[in-house]
């Protein structure tokens, strides 16, 4: 009992991450149709820029600020550089393009970063709370509490105010928010920014718990993606509970089974999800048009 | 027998290369890793530009063939060849079971899938290490021999590669300009479309999938025997991504597309060796532009573009 509350523990706060990357997979993919395999890497660069910035001598806050903003730059850039050219590409081609860029990002990282493993001081003391016989280090609960918080913030955007209102119109239909005069190539540009930001908060929150190298970036990006398909596919909070279901159920199945086969476990249950319902547990099913 | 020619041409000069360079490097060595690149992108192309089936999981066949000779051969004492046969009808098994349940997705969902399936055949590899011996793999395996003739050198295994390669190459070509071959285009154009015609596009794909996948096995077998060693590091889901990267550099759909694309991906390693740490961003970088600028890919339009010339030639003459 104790070893499984030590596991929900553990598997809310890997859950928590995978939910904001998947977050950030689905506003790209509602905004612009395009599944972004460079989410993982926004995660990267979050944390590595954050981790270098504090090197230079900057304070924490203003260190992990910057890395988010550097981050969203980034973001900015893969719309206005690699999608935004490929205006008629297939869904083929895109996934190429944005398996490239995350190639191309990591090579970055790689040429400016190094190989190296770094981690992040937490934000607060690190002596374990106990819970029964089980343990929580302070920051598994900010991980938590800034998931939850970003989370909010990011439905209160889409939500309540007129931006985010226009981004989601831009998802249901591009031509139709034109003619009602939204700027659908602004509002690319920002949920491509936005979704970035998200990453880099995904990855500040998590490095000081499992530090951070250049090709950390690409599994918790698949795992984002396996998130955002159990969630059902351009369903944000579908996406944030498929994180967290994932990561629940991966940690639990690694600790009964075999630690070795996280990952394995992982993709499994993508794969049944998909044989058995491949709109995911929130989606609707959806109608091919012909 | 024009339809063929460029298949000849092409045969000739890979047939001849180590007559006339016995002893270059190039030829010799990197032109295996070269043969064994072409296969697989030839027979990922099958699937991804005739059946227009995105598979992010290939190497993960390619695995299969060539763990399952090592383990066969090695742990179990079998003959290499029964070895390899016992490989591919797993494969065969696996792939056709798992084909109508993958194939029946579509766009990112079969992405998912089949990057998913890759993964876990790779996770298999390093973690069984008591089958698979882990991240440090297995090495020696026997000695292949073909008629009695031991394949123990370089330059005999250039012939058979080269052979194994051309084959492919062949069956491909064909397959491209048969019923088959039509079929499986008009799944690609539209499947719904297909079906009004009356292609069981549920066959198609299954058998294209699956025949895909015996042709990566085999490589896979055959690159185990060349190499003398398996370890995991060789079937990552990087290396799918590198076969994908192959077939659409050279242009989708396209059988000497995707020759020209392994061919163009297997040299630059060495090229670039110059600038080692500059390899991952530029592969990066020729997916990016070329998907973007040339989404045809480079055989292709470089072909379109010489139609072209040629037609405005003859149209002035």
């Amino acid at each position: 009992m104790d070893q499984l509350l030590q596991f929900l523990i553990s598997g809310l706060t890997v859950g928590s991450i995978y939910a904001l990357v998947a977050l950030g997979f689905s506003i790209i993919y509602n905004a612009s149709d395009v599944v972004n395999f460079a989410q993982g890497e926004f995660v990267m660069i979050g944390a590595m820029s954050a981790i270098f910035l504090m090197k230079a001598g900057l304070s924490y806050p203003l260190a992990a600020l910057l890395a988010i903003a550097i981050t969203a730059g980034v973001g900015l850039a893969l719309e206005k550089f690699a999608i935004e050219p490929a205006k008629n590409a297939t869904v083929v081609s895109t996934i190429i393009i944005t398996i490239g860029a995350s190639i191309f990002l990591r090579g970055a990282a790689l040429l400016i970063w190094g190989k190296e493993i770094y981690g992040l001081p937490p934000f607060t003391s690190n002596n374990p709370i106990k819970i029964g016989n089980a343990t929580i280090l302070p920051q598994n609960l900010w991980v938590m509490l800034g998931t939850a918080v970003t989370v909010l913030a990011v439905k209160y955007f889409f939500d309540r105010t007129k931006m985010g209102k226009a981004i989601l119109a831009c998802s249901y239909n591009k031509k139709a928010a034109y003619l009602v005069g939204i700027n659908v190539k602004k509002m690319l540009l920002v949920a491509y920014g936005l979704s970035a930001a998200l990453g880099a908060a995904a990855g500040l929150l998590v490095t000081p718990i499992t530090f951070m190298s250049y090709g950390a970036g690409v599994m918790l990006g698949l795992k984002g993606f396996c998130a955002a398909i159990l969630g059902g596919m351009g369903n944000s909070m579908g996406a944030v509970l498929g994180g967290i279901l994932l990561g629940i159920v991966e940690t639990v199945g690694a600790g009964f089974i075999s630690s070795g086969y996280k990952d394995a476990i992982a993709f499994f249950v993508i794969l049944l999800v998909l044989f058995i319902k491949p709109s995911g547990i929130l989606g609707k099913g959806e109608a091919e048009r012909v | 027998m024009k339809r063929l020619s460029g298949f000849a041409i092409f045969a000739a000069v890979c047939l001849l290369l180590p007559v006339i360079f016995p002893d270059n490097y190039y030829v010799t060595v990197v032109g295996l890793t070269i043969f064994v690149n072409i296969t697989l992108a030839v027979s990922l192309n099958l699937l991804m530009g005739y059946a227009g089936q995105i598979s992010l999981g290939h190497a993960a066949f390619f695995g299969l063939g060539a763990y399952s000779s090592a383990i066969l051969t090695i742990k179990y004492g079998l003959n290499p060849w029964l070895a390899m046969i016992f490989g591919a009808a797993l494969v065969l098994c696996l792939s056709y079971v798992l084909s109508r349940p993958i194939l029946r997705l579509k766009g990112h969902y079969l992405a998912m899938a089949t990057l998913g399936l890759g993964i876990i055949v790779h996770i298999f590899f390093v973690q069984a290490d008591e089958l698979t011996g882990g991240p440090d793999g297995i090495s020696g395996l026997p000695t292949l021999s073909l008629f009695g003739v031991p394949i123990d050198s370089d330059i005999k295994w250039y012939f058979v590669l080269c052979s194994y390669m051309l084959l492919s190459v062949l069956f491909s070509l064909n397959i491209a300009d048969s019923r088959a071959g039509r079929a499986l285009s008009a799944v690609h154009g539209s499947e719904i479309a297909a079906q009004m015609m009356g292609i069981d596009t549920a066959k198609v794909k299954s058998y294209i999938f699956v025949f895909s996948a015996l042709m990566a096995t085999i490589a896979g077998s055959l690159f185990a025997h060349q190499q003398d060693f398996v370890s995991p590091e060789s079937f990552s889901f990087f290396f799918s991504i590198e076969l994908v990267t192959m077939v659409v550099l050279g242009g989708l759909g396209s059988t000497f597309g995707a020759v020209m694309g392994a061919f163009i991906l297997s040299i630059l390693p060495e090229v670039l060796i110059v600038f080692e740490d500059f390899e991952v961003l530029i592969f990066g970088l020729i997916l990016m532009v070329i998907m973007i600028f040339l989404p045809e890919g480079l055989f292709v339009s470089l072909k379109n573009r010489a139609a072209i010339m040629l037609s405005k030639r003859e149209s002035g003459s």
